[in-house]
């Protein structure tokens, strides 16, 4: 198995974690990354607020790259899947953007490029049961609350989930790893994305609303998917709610049983390392 | 709700550029009950979508809703009309810039610095970008301590990868403002 992978700019910086983590789990499970350093950003919350049409060339760009790889994506990133998942469905189904972005991007578009996030790529096309067979640590007795928040799940038509009010993906992979996700009903609500930045006020009430709710559910820790939710869920909460959060990739790895989770996991704001350790016996 | 628009073609306009059938909402409130702005912006994307059909675009354009509004894309998941509110979100930004009516908005401001920032490096330099955005808007303390902490754990890098091949960033970035323009 082979891809186009695309970290995304977050991915290098404020996101390395989840970088990290992805690329160590698609090694150990034999999933092949191939990266291009010509990718460029997606244009995220920014083009799409101001420059429609930029914010389908940005993305355009990178399937334009894959193409050439004749490559399939695979983007950890919420937001960047997302990104290239309307730009794909605008290239394929307006004959009249395609030819501007065509002209701009200097390509043809083929239609021949898959999009997939990481999430999707390892539950429907690597296979559940084969992750389930890698496990060698399972994470008994660790119970999480499985949060998708927006841009993975939004909007439906273009991100493809069947049930957007309840997808379940998340759950039954973190039960795979042995781990018990918990009920609760904040799964797919927002985290205040870019508003972290600008209105970090407007974010800490929404944060602290879902790490709240978590708790409550009786969760131990969050699951993501998403660079941004994860640093607002981190950076953006009230202190006294200090529950940690991780990037499902953090947590396929612990279970894999990849010894360089030290290289990441104090990179967290919450450190997430404690909880580990009161469940996992040590070695 | 008085002074309509002096210019009556702006709800058509938002009409065409976003392509969502703005006049088939009957106000079930629907992208209200689950707007995650609520109290804290003007309006609510329901109210938004009444002052197009109204006529009254400019007031839509000056609200702090398009702008506290972070594009979560439940209202228009949840719209029984099939009306993308999200999409109609994007147009009257982009329309407020053009327009100058976001000059007081310090959300903009943020869009442009991310941008050029690709423009410039085909990247987000994350960590020039904070930086570049908290002095534009005088604000360079409030983050300071959050700052440090993920400076410390090396999530705010000095140095960033860039794109080496700028001559097509360059042509993606005049392209857009062609078509636009
Ligand atoms: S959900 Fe649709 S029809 Fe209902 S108020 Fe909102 S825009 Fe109007
Ligand atoms: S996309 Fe904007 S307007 Fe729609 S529900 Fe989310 S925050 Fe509200």
């Amino acid at each position: 198995m082979k891809f186009f992978y695309y970290p995304g700019c977050s991915l290098e910086a404020t996101a390395k974690e989840y970088d990290y983590s992805a690329r160590m789990i698609c090694r150990q499970l034999g999933i092949e990354l191939v990266e291009n350093d010509q990718w460029c950003c997606c244009g995220a919350t920014s083009a799409h607020s101001l420059d429609h049409l930029l914010s389908l060339a940005l993305p355009a760009r990178n399937i334009a790259l894959a193409q050439e790889a004749g490559l399939s994506i695979v983007t950890p990133c919420a937001a960047c899947f997302n990104r290239l998942k309307r730009a794909d469905r605008e290239l394929r189904e307006n004959t009249e953007i395609r030819r501007k972005i065509e002209a701009i991007c200097e390509f043809q578009y083929s239609g021949d490029v898959k999009i997939y996030s990481l999430l999707d790529a390892l539950a429907s096309l690597y296979g559940l049961e084969k992750i389930a067979a890698a496990v060698k640590k399972p994470l008994a007795g660790l119970r999480v609350a499985c949060y998708y928040g927006c841009l993975l799940v939004r909007p439906p038509e273009i991100t493809g989930f069947d049930q957007p009010e309840n997808p379940t993906v998340m759950e039954t992979l973190v039960a795979k790893l042995g781990a018990e996700a918990r009920k609760w009903s904040y799964r797919t609500e927002c985290c205040g994305a870019s508003q972290g930045i600008t209105n970090p006020k407007f974010a800490t009430r929404l944060v602290d609303q879902l790490l709240t709710m978590a708790m409550e559910a009786g969760a131990q820790a969050l699951v993501t998917s998403c660079p941004l939710c994860q640093s607002n869920l981190e950076m953006r909460r009230s202190p006294h709610l200090n529950l940690p959060s991780f990037y499902f990739t953090e947590l396929v790895a612990v279970a894999l049983g990849i010894p360089e989770e030290k290289i990441w996991f104090h990179k967290h704001l919450v450190d997430p390392r404690p909880l580990l350790r009161s469940l996992l016996p040590a070695g | 709700m008085r002074s309509p628009d002096l210019y009556p073609a702006l709800p058509e306009k938002v009409r065409e550029k976003s392509g969502q059938p703005i006049e088939l909402c009957f106000q079930c409130q629907k992208c209200a009950s689950g707007c995650p702005m609520g109290e804290r912006a003007d309006y609510l994307p329901s109210q938004i979508i009444r002052m197009l059909q109204l006529g009254l675009t400019e007031r839509a354009l000056q609200s702090s809703s398009i702008w506290l509004c972070p594009s979560c894309e439940t209202c228009s998941a949840r719209c029984p009309n099939g009306i993308k509110i999200a999409a109609v979100m994007d147009v009257l930004r982009a329309m407020a810039v053009l327009r100058d009516f976001a000059a007081k908005n310090k959300e903009p401001v943020f869009h442009r610095v991310f941008l050029k920032s690709i423009q410039n490096r085909g990247r987000v330099h994350e960590t020039l970008i904070l930086i570049q955005y908290k002095l534009k808007v005088r604000d360079l303390f409030s983050d300071a301590v959050t700052g440090l902490k993920m400076f410390k754990r090396g999530k705010l890098p000095l140095f960033a990868k860039k794109v080496k091949n700028k001559k097509i960033m360059k042509r993606i970035f005049a392209g857009a403002a062609q078509a636009q323009g």
